[in-house]
């Protein structure tokens, strides 16, 4: 379990990163908070020529909220998410979320951009960011684009981003005073990927671990009792397989999640 | 050592003669926590070089041609070699013990000639100057392969359609029956009988430190040193020595400091035995560390069984008889040189073993597949026996309507009926089982919880209790191995010598594993001569300095090691009080040594510093009497023989809640009490039964290495094969009772592996209790929510 020989820089400029970006193409990778990409370059599952470390544009870290947005940059780890004020306040389904997110070694380093560009599905940001509407903000040569998190994630680890773009940040939505939601996980252990998750703000059910991208569930979400809505919820997904859970067994637990998750929502206040 | 170094007592530890029963904190816990461990791969040496393994990507497969072209251009690399170079330095070895009547297995070599008999088998070696240039080549090897049909279903390996290796005749490893006759007698008279079969999942222990091991030849004087992350450093000497034809006064074993090993560093791998046969090769140092990836594919397996159980008892609850069947699988060779039938021979052994039923029928079959080789894992065949056993038992309590604790106490071997010979043949010196029965009872406040269940039934929440007794194989006596030929020592010494500053230095055979046996041959030594821990130092693992013995295994580092520190500290007491006499010109008999000095025996008036004592011994031994002469080293070594084993006892509880909706447990709490005799550090006796506790629990719901039907390992990595971490882990209640073993001074058994018997049959039973008004059962480990949820119904 040795990665192969990479060469790494380390630039200051997001233009640096561009022009490196460009001059290697496909060899190159970013690199955030390593927590991901270190592990399968050790297992020998990619090898690229070389490592763009971007830790260093620290202008691309932080947690900024205004009236009606949050934005946090793309570097922004999700410790900070975790301890911070301002998202227990006005994003309290992330708030939620993020506990859910590996151990806390692992938290420390790992970052927002990382989780969204590598858009596992079964990961707990990409499904917050599509139940809240969020904006993905990339940066590329040719300047500035904003995806709505829908459009965003687009299959199994595959998203909108561009050769040579990178994730700069994501704008949530401030929850507003009415707006409810509900963050359930179902994994083994404390820290691990999701066997199957539900995010849910408002109507929006987004399901994560149940597809190859973070599935909105809206044929559920349209129904008006429970049971029907339980019932639809085999037309929103076909959650595939995993080492110790069958389609069904997942299915099954989704729709758990989904009544936890209704019941809760026509409760609270 | 400054004198604001730690507290070397625990708050409230008498620090005055009598260590034994105290927790002393570790001698060298502070050290490892400092980085200061040395472990296999902290070691620097000149030369050396890195070997990495090129692996079988298919069960099982012939070997049509290999071609190391590119491999040797690539940057850094030393040589390549295939299993034929190799062979010509290391002989092959067969994994059978003369006492496992007709146990058969084919010879294994370091790296497989011709064919390969499971995914991850090495075929290749690669040395190189690191281990990435080791890495990078091997990735450049091209192989030609033809896959052979691979077995890997157990029933299908019994069946002998394909038969793993032709010259065998079939694939049946070990088979053994037992009967004491009577069986189908009881069976036809009982009142109730209940049948079940149980499945347990392949899983392994997964240590901090991967194997580990560094071996370096010295051609000018034609010995090998090998730094060897291993329980057993003796075993590995007499191995290297026999297999690689270096004499063995030539051969050098030493293990440092061992990042744990759970039964996995205790048996002979082909990597391991094919690194140190390339140090010979090329006359350097050769070092191999197992990743991650190649310690899930290589590290022994263990477990595997599907067992039938039967179960007869009267309407009063007497179980009069157990009628089994187990059936084994192992991978393609038996494990040298330990073999892979003990496991099920243990299940034969040990299966009803808390019970006082007489009559008892077993059948066993070992079979080879082609998946990774299972061997001796902590608690061998435990966990299986006690399981099946506390399954079926309280299968027939819930028919007969009987709380699960009274029918135990019900059909617990009385506490009075000792010496006490079990149907299985196996003997018992003296065992506790009311007495623990009854202590775990009160300490879980059994009523009441069960009252409290109850209640929660009625608003739908599905707790559970689960009880399992069992009994434990610890300081195995030659019976173990050596009576089947194995150069296995059952036997273990210990030097102990006073230093000229009144120091003691003690270096025993049995090593440490990060379990703390420096920490209480320690107090032992320092108890039985009279000195104070600080001035106690302890050597293990190395045979080059340290009596020769068995090692770490088997539950006996503490009742055969420790007896013989003991032993040894006696003897140099007395040592030391001869001499003391002669200077002090008093009678022997009315000396001691207390706190550091010899004393008066009775008024324990001070009379000289022990380091007075050492300086006269030592420096002016001019004072002594002519005819006189000290001896401050001495050894002793001690084997228990009066018995094959010295059993302990104990018993288990676990409290679950079971989602009935999710199919996931939680686990609320545990108990466990143990009898393992003289509790010599309660601290690392109840740590040892709450790790013991936890990977029983991962056995029970989380850990299994998941195979495709082609034979490809699926799980292989920490993130897919399920290790319960401290999240998953309820706190754990410890509790002892104490019945010291007579075959020793010292009185203790050992405890390394009682956690890990009893707490998968613990767990099954809670969530069977939970299950149990819904109807539902589960008998498969582990306990995913998929397999509960099935039980219940609520997917197909
Ligand atoms: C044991 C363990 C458990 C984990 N459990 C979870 C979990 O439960 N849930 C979860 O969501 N995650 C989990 N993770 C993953 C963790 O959250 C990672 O931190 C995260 O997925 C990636 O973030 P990173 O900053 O570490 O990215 P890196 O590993 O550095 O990069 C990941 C990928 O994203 C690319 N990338 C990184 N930043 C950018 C950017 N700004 N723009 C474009 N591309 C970029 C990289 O090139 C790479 O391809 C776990 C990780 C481990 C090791």
């Amino acid at each position: 379990m040795k990665a192969p020989a990479f060469a790494y820089v380390k630039p200051s400029t997001l233009d640096a990163v561009f022009e490196l970006l460009e001059r290697h193409g496909e060899g190159a990778k970013l690199l955030a908070g390593g927590q991901s990409l270190i592990p399968s370059l050790n297992m020998r599952l990619s090898a690229p020529e070389l490592l763009i470390d971007i830790t260093g544009l620290r202008e691309y870290a932080g947690i900024h909220a205004s009236v009606d947005s949050v934005r946090i940059g793309a570097l922004t780890t999700h410790a900070e998410i975790e301890r911070s004020a301002e998202i227990g306040k006005h994003l309290p389904l992330v708030a939620r979320a993020v506990s859910h997110i590996a151990h806390p070694a692992i938290r420390n380093r790992g970052t927002l951009g990382g989780s969204l560009a590598l858009a596992d599905p079964a990961a707990e940001y990409p499904a917050c960011a599509v139940a809240l509407e969020a904006t993905i903000v990339v940066s590329g040569r040719n300047g500035e684009r904003r995806i709505k998190a829908e459009q965003f994630f687009k299959g199994l680890f595959e998203t909108d981003l561009k050769p040579g773009e990178v994730v700069t940040a994501a704008e949530f939505p401030v929850a507003g005073r009415n707006d409810k939601s509900v963050f359930l996980e179902l994994s083994r252990r404390r820290g691990d990927y999701a066997i199957i998750g539900l995010a849910a703000h408002n109507s929006r059910f987004v399901f994560f671990g149940a597809g190859t991208k973070p599935v909105l569930a809206g044929n559920a979400a349209s129904k008006t009792s429970l049971q029907e809505a339980r019932a639809a919820l085999a037309t929103d997904l076909d959650p595939p397989a995993d080492l110790y859970n069958s389609s069904a067994t997942k299915l099954h637990l989704a729709g758990v999640l989904l009544e936890r998750a209704w019941n809760t929502l026509s409760t609270s206040h | 050592m400054g004198k604001a170094e730690l507290p070397l007592h625990a708050p409230g530890t008498r620090v005055d003669k009598g260590y034994i029963g105290q927790s002393v904190p570790r001698p060298n816990a502070k050290r490892l926590l400092q980085g200061r461990g040395a472990f296999v791969d902290d070691l620097r040496f000149p030369r050396l070089a890195h070997v990495a393994f090129f692996r079988s990507p298919h069960a099982h497969a012939r070997i049509k041609r290999l071609d190391f072209g590119n491999a040797l251009k690539s940057a850094g690399v030393i040589d390549v070699f295939d299993g034929r170079a190799v062979a010509e330095y290391c002989t092959p070895w067969v994994g059978v013990l003369a006492h496992l009547k007709g146990i058969k297995s084919p010879p294994q070599h370091a790296i497989a000639i011709e064919r390969a008999c499971w995914q991850g088998e090495a075929v290749a070696a690669v040395v190189a100057e690191s281990r990435t240039q080791a890495e990078d080549a091997v990735d450049l090897i091209d192989a030609d392969w033809e896959e052979l049909p691979a077995v890997l279903d157990m029933d299908e390996a019994l069946s002998g359609r394909c038969v793993i290796h032709p010259e065998l005749g079939d694939n049946i490893c070990f088979k053994r029956e037992h009967d004491t006759g009577g069986v189908d007698e009881a069976f036809a008279k009982a009142d109730l009988v209940v049948e079940e079969t149980y499945r347990f999942g392949r899983h392994t222990g997964v240590c901090l430190e991967g194997r580990s091991i560094l071996a370096d030849y010295n051609a000018a004087e034609h010995t090998l040193t090998v730094h060897h992350s291993t329980q057993a450093p003796h075993m590995m000497q007499d191995v290297f020595s026999r297999h690689l034809g270096i004499p063995e006064a030539n051969v050098r074993v030493i293990a440092r400091d061992v990042g744990g090993s759970f039964g996995i560093k205790v048996h002979v791998y082909p990597d391991e035995m094919a690194t140190a046969a390339l140090s010979v090769m090329l006359r350097r140092p050769v070092k191999f560390v197992a990743d991650r990836l190649e310690s899930f594919l290589t590290d022994i397996h263990a477990r595997e069984h599907k067992v039938t159980i039967r179960l007869a008892c009267s309407k009063d609850g007497e179980i009069l008889a157990f009628d089994l069947d187990d059936l084994s699988a192992i991978g393609p060779y038996s494990v040298y040189p330990r073999t892979s039938g003990i496991e099920g021979n243990q299940v034969v052994n040990l299966t009803g073993g808390p019970y006082k039923h007489q009559k008892y029928r077993a059948k066993l079959n070992v079979v080879f597949t082609n998946k990774n080789v299972t061997c001796q894992y902590r608690a061998v065949g435990h966990p299986i026996a006690v399981a099946l056993t506390e399954g079926i038992v309280d299968l027939a309590a819930q028919n007969l309507k009987m709380d699960p604790a009274e029918f135990r106490r019900r059909n617990l071997i009385p506490d009075d009926a000792y010496p006490y010979t079990f149907p299985s043949g196996v003997k018992f010196e003296k065992l506790s089982h009311h007495q623990c029965l009854d202590q775990l009872l009160g300490l879980m406040n059994y009523a009441s919880l069960r009252k409290e269940q109850a209640d929660l039934r009625g608003r739908n929440i599905f707790r559970g209790i689960g009880l399992a007794a069992m009994i434990e194989v610890t300081n195995p006596s030659p019976a173990f191995y050596g009576v089947g030929g194995a150069r296995i020592s059952a036997q273990d010494g210990a030097t102990l010598r006073l230093e000229p500053t009144g120091m003691v230095t003690v270096m025993c055979s049995v090593t440490e594993q990060g379990q703390g046996t420096e920490g209480i041959f320690a107090q032992i030594a320092a108890s039985a001569v009279g000195v104070s821990m600080d001035k106690v130092r302890v050597i293990t693992g190395d045979t080059g300095v340290t009596p020769y013995g068995g090692g770490t295994w088997a539950s006996r580092g503490a009742g055969i090691g420790g007896e013989a520190v003991l032993l040894a500290g006696r003897a140099l007491l007395s040592n030391i009080l001869d001499v003391a006499s002669k200077v002090l010109n008093l009678e022997k008999e009315t000396l001691d040594i207390e706190n550091n000095a010899i004393v008066d025996k009775l008024t324990q008036e001070k009379k000289m510093p022990l380091e007075e004592l050492g300086r006269i011994t030592y420096f002016r031994p001019d004072i002594l009497p002519l005819d006189f002469q000290a001896e401050l080293t001495v050894t002793r070594h001690y084997t228990p023989r009066e018995y094959a084993f010295t059993f302990t006892n104990g018993i288990q509880a676990s409290l679950v809640e079971v989602d009935t909706d999710t199919g996931f447990v939680k686990l609320l709490k545990h108990w466990c009490v143990e009898d393992s005799g003289t509790v010599i550090n309660p601290m690392l006796v109840d740590e040892q039964l709450r790790g013991g506790v936890a990977e029983g629990i991962g056995a029970a719901l989380y850990e299994e290495c998941l195979y495709s039907p082609e034979g490809q390992l699926l799980n292989g990595n920490m993130a897919d094969y399920v290790v319960p971490m401290s999240g998953e882990i309820p706190d754990i209640v410890c509790a002892h009772i104490e019945t010291p073993t007579r075959q020793s001074q010292l009185g203790a058994k050992g405890v390394g592996e009682a956690g890990t018997a009893g707490a998968p049959g613990a767990v099954m039973n809670a969530i069977n209790d939970a299950l149990a008004p819904l109807g539902a059962r589960v008998t498969a480990m582990p306990f995913t929510p998929e397999r509960i949820l099935r039980a219940l119904g609520r997917i197909a």
